[in-house]
């Protein structure tokens, strides 16, 4: 597919990166002719310096012939008007990034009024995500399909466990509760297990099951599940205050710490129903002052990552609460993960996320529809959710006996409002939601991975 | 990584190389069987190489330049052995120097008799015209999935202008655009000139000559025993060679006013225009009719700005003035993004634009003034990059006038223009090298630094010069 994509920041870079490995034809434009030219540079992609809201700079990056625009500069002003006359002169679909809370309220109505195919708010979407993962405190990362009703949880198997040294096929009979272990990350070797294999204490294990059944899980494999009442937010931005609200609305008691006084009077107004603390993170005495030690929860949300990293690592310290990082721009991915940081979000990922599942919908546009996407694990492991809309080959045959690509777990199945755990003799309908768990890369269409035996 | 690549090219070259093998298959001549030789060494050469397991699988800026210096050099030496093979070329020094003249597109000669050669060496000087013009990584990129956006900084480095962009989002994508539009061109010159009665091997060599804009004939006499039509439709091939591809692309495409407003073309036509009129009037005595001027007149600035170096007339009897525009014209060269060389028109146009900003900076000297093209600023860094590009080659040239002048006994204007009508990847020059004569006479030494003129001139001078250093070496 042709994709434009407007505006080179982290966002757009991530964005980038991503489709270009799906091997789409993409142009970017940007107004700084360096940041174009280490795109150009990095991927193989056609760069345009200038503005995005000038009909003649879309022009050069030939607007005509694509067939997504996606604008991501840091104006949203610029993004709407950008993808405004996108859709004006090319009729192609469109994606903004709109993210300034004035807009929130409003944004269906913008994205109709304009046209728009699909807004993205990476702050309120992180937001969303250090949401879920406070209400499931004892998992590193959740991810929710079939809207909310499903749920594929990250967990450590502990020392003790009753997981530890526990084979697949036992892990249901042993703690009574339907779950299924789709993925085990084992030092740096990514595993999709079969059932004789058998957990170790250390094991990274990434689990689907039915949303309500997700306390009892947790109980069962000895972590406590006491839900998290008291949060502390270090740093105001934008995801602070998505997230103050909606964690204020569920009944949490939110302390924010900001060090900016003008930025504090604004949260405070906003939020009433928080305590906004002026102070400065970065000094131990305010932390104390305020309580870290005793936190449920403390969430690092300041602008720079290597203090959110550092606070982080203090916080884990002399706090036994989740800990939330949140990662802007860092691209050490891998030095990241080997720190103890508890769960750590990536604005950028998300939104990155959201669009390739949209670009992969868009792509195939019959049989099975890439609802959800999540990148598991970064660049190894996809799961992902489809809708079966119509008959195909592999609708009502056993999973046994289907031809399977290597590496291709169905992990879940929804139909009919019920969880059902697929085995050998599921067969899989039309209506069904089907949740696949794989290695392959650049999946879009259920067809891709199985096949009726010849 | 450096090695796979070269490895690439050695199998590239091998397939080259059987396309003589089969041009004497048909004239049944038995050097094919060198070229043959020559073709498997490479393809088992390129096997090996490419067998080499490397850790580091990215190529950058670098990488980039290395690269394409040292493939140049392999596929010269390599393109040189069957000549040598065959006893067409005994020495290797000259076979070297007719190859890296040949990749290169330059079109400098050592042979004496061109009639005398076997028909597929002379096939192969052609066709090393016709792979050199576009450039061979570039060639490369277009056949083979290449992954990354690394490959970018391979055709950069490979292609000709100040700044080497991409016409669609995917380099393979943009290299087989290029090479589609290339053929295109070539093919319709082989018709044209089939349908002017010209035989069926002049017809495809003389195409390859002038769309790499190299200017190898396969006659003694060069181009000048061929009918006036003929003539013609050579010159309007050159000049079409020699604009930049993009205008081309733009016909292709929705925007085709696009194409007439690239201020390089323009210039490009206008400066031809103003040489033809120039040079007419002033060999208007030398000929019986004006019409007969104009004719050769224009054939002649044609080959010579494009660099082509094709020549219907002995330029070298033409008063003083003549010689001197088409000296001129030597160092504009083609367009950016041809397959010409030369400094290019691009690289001409942003140097004045930036003599006239600092002109008027002198008399205001509060004045802020951005250096234009094609309705854009050109960013400060391309302008200064054009200047030192300048500076380099201005560097180079006067160490090779230096060199060559110490090496041989001869007149300050053969010396002069064999460097230029090298490093411009023209081929005749003035004098002792004019298009009556030929490079065969010169010592070994002056060989081998025109040798190294034309690889930097048609690589335009960084890969070239970045072998010379040494920290790159240190490095590895």
């Amino acid at each position: 597919m042709n994709i434009l994509v407007v505006g080179c920041g982290k966002v757009g870079q991530t964005i980038v990166q991503q489709l270009s490995k799906e091997k789409h034809d993409i142009s970017v434009i940007d107004v700084d002719a360096g940041v174009v030219s280490d795109m150009t540079n990095a991927y193989d992609v056609m760069g345009v310096v200038g503005n995005g809201e000038s009909y003649e700079v879309l022009r050069a990056a030939d607007i005509e012939s694509a067939d997504l625009m996606i604008a991501v500069t840091d104006s949203d002003e610029k993004n709407l008007l950008s993808c405004l006359l996108a859709k004006q002169v090319a009729g192609c679909n469109t994606i903004a990034r709109v993210r300034n809370p004035i807009y929130g309220g409003e944004i269906r109505l913008i994205k109709e009024a304009l046209g728009l195919s699909m807004t993205v708010n990476p702050e309120y979407a992180a937001a969303r995500e250090i949401g879920r993962l406070l209400k499931v405190p004892s998992a590193i990362k959740v991810e929710t399909f079939c809207r909310g009703r499903i749920e594929l949880l990250k967990a450590n198997v502990m020392e003790g466990s009753i997981l530890d040294g526990c084979a697949l096929v036992d892990v249901d009979a042993k703690i009574g509760i339907d779950v299924l272990i789709c993925v085990v990350e084992r030092g740096d070797e990514v595993v999709i297990p079969k059932g004789d294999f058998v957990l170790q204490k250390g094991d990274r294990i990434s689990a689907v099951m039915a949303t309500e059944k997700v306390p009892a899980f947790f109980t069962s494999i000895g972590e406590s599940s006491r839900p998290v009442r008291n949060v502390m937010l270090i740093g105001g931005g934008k995801i602070a205050y998505y997230l103050a609200d909606s964690l204020h609305k569920s009944g949490m008691t939110i302390k924010i710490i900001e060090k900016d006084p003008a930025r504090c009077t604004e949260l405070a107004e906003k939020l009433p129903g928080c305590i906004v603390i002026e102070g400065d993170a970065a000094d131990q005495e305010v932390l104390l002052e305020e309580g870290i030690a005793e936190m449920d929860a403390v969430v690092t949300l300041t602008g720079i990552d290597e203090e959110n990293i550092f606070l982080s690592l203090y916080a884990k310290s002399i706090s036994k609460g989740k800990i939330i990082t949140k990662i802007t721009r860092l691209s050490f991915d891998n030095i990241v993960d080997g720190l103890d940081l508890g769960s750590v979000v990536y604005p950028k990922k998300i939104t990155a996320e959201s669009i390739v599942r949209f670009v992969r919908a868009m792509q195939n546009s019959y049989g099975s529809n890439v609802e959800t996407l999540y990148n598991l694990i970064e660049n190894k492991v996809e799961a992902l959710e489809f809708v079966v809309r119509e008959m195909a080959d592999y609708v009502d045959v056993p999973l046994a006996e289907l031809e399977r690509k290597d590496n291709v777990l169905v992990a879940a199945i929804w139909r009919n409002g019920e969880n059902i755990q697929p085995n050998g003799r599921t067969r899989i309908q039309v209506g069904d939601s089907v949740i696949v768990v794989t290695t392959q890369k650049g999946i879009d269409n259920l067809n891709e991975l199985f096949h009726k035996k010849a | 990584m450096v090695f796979n690549v070269l490895g690439l090219v050695l199998q590239f070259q091998a397939v080259f190389l059987l396309l003589p093998c089969v041009v004497s298959g048909i004239y049944r001549e038995h050097e094919g069987f060198s070229f043959l030789i020559v073709a498997l060494a490479c393809a088992a050469a390129g096997t090996l190489l490419r067998r080499i397991k490397t850790q580091n699988k990215q190529i950058y800026a670098r990488e980039g330049l290395v690269i394409v210096a040292l493939a140049w050099i392999v596929l010269s030496f390599t393109g040189a052995v069957p000549f040598v093979l065959s006893r067409e070329i005994p020495s290797f020094t000259n076979a070297f120097f007719e190859t890296v003249s040949g990749f290169t597109t330059t079109g400098a000669s050592i042979l004496i008799e061109v009639d005398e050669m076997s028909k597929c060496c002379l096939f192969w000087r052609s066709f090393t015209h016709w792979v050199g013009g576009m450039g061979v990584i570039v060639f490369i990129v277009a056949i083979l999935p290449m992954t990354g956006g690394q490959n970018m900084h391979l055709i950069r480095a490979e292609s000709p202008g100040p700044s080497v962009g991409k016409l669609v989002p995917k380099a393979r994508e943009s290299a087989r655009i290029l090479y589609i539009i290339y053929l295109a061109l070539t093919v319709l010159q082989i018709l044209l000139l089939l349908a002017a009665g010209m035989p069926l091997f002049d017809a495809v060599t003389i195409a390859f000559g002038s769309a790499g804009t190299g200017g190898f004939a396969v006659r003694s006499s060069g181009v000048a025993s061929y009918t006036p039509l003929m003539q013609m439709i050579i010159a309007l091939f050159v000049i079409l060679f020699g604009i930049n591809f993009n205008f081309y692309f733009y016909l292709r495409g929705k925007h085709k006013k696009d194409a007439f407003k690239i201020s390089e073309v323009r210039w490009y036509l206008t400066i031809i225009a103003a040489s033809v009129a120039i040079i007419t009037w002033n060999i208007r005595g030398l000929y019986q009719h004006i019409g007969d001027a104009l004719h050769h007149a224009l054939f002649q600035v044609a080959s010579i700005m494009t660099t082509t170096g094709f020549a219907s007339a002995d330029f070298n009897l033409w008063p003083v003035l003549s010689k001197s525009v088409l000296i001129l014209l030597m160092f504009i060269g083609a367009c950016a993004g041809s397959t010409g060389g030369g400094l290019k028109v691009s690289r001409v146009l942003i140097l004045f634009k930036s003599i006239r900003k600092e002109i008027e900076h002198i008399i205001h000297p509060r004045s802020v003034r951005a250096v234009m093209m094609d309705g854009r600023s050109v960013p400060q860094e391309m302008a200064d990059g054009v200047k030192t590009y300048l500076a380099t080659y201005a560097v180079l040239f006067a160490v090779s006038c230096v060199l060559v002048a110490g090496f041989e006994m001869t007149d300050f204007e053969t010396v002069f223009t064999s460097v230029a009508a090298t490093i411009n990847n023209i081929g005749p020059g003035i004098g002792g090298v004019g298009p009556m004569a030929n490079y065969a006479w010169l010592s070994l030494p002056s060989k081998w630094v025109l040798i190294f003129d034309m690889l930097a001139g048609r690589l335009e001078l960084y890969p070239m010069l970045i072998l010379l250093t040494p920290e790159l070496w240190r490095q590895k």
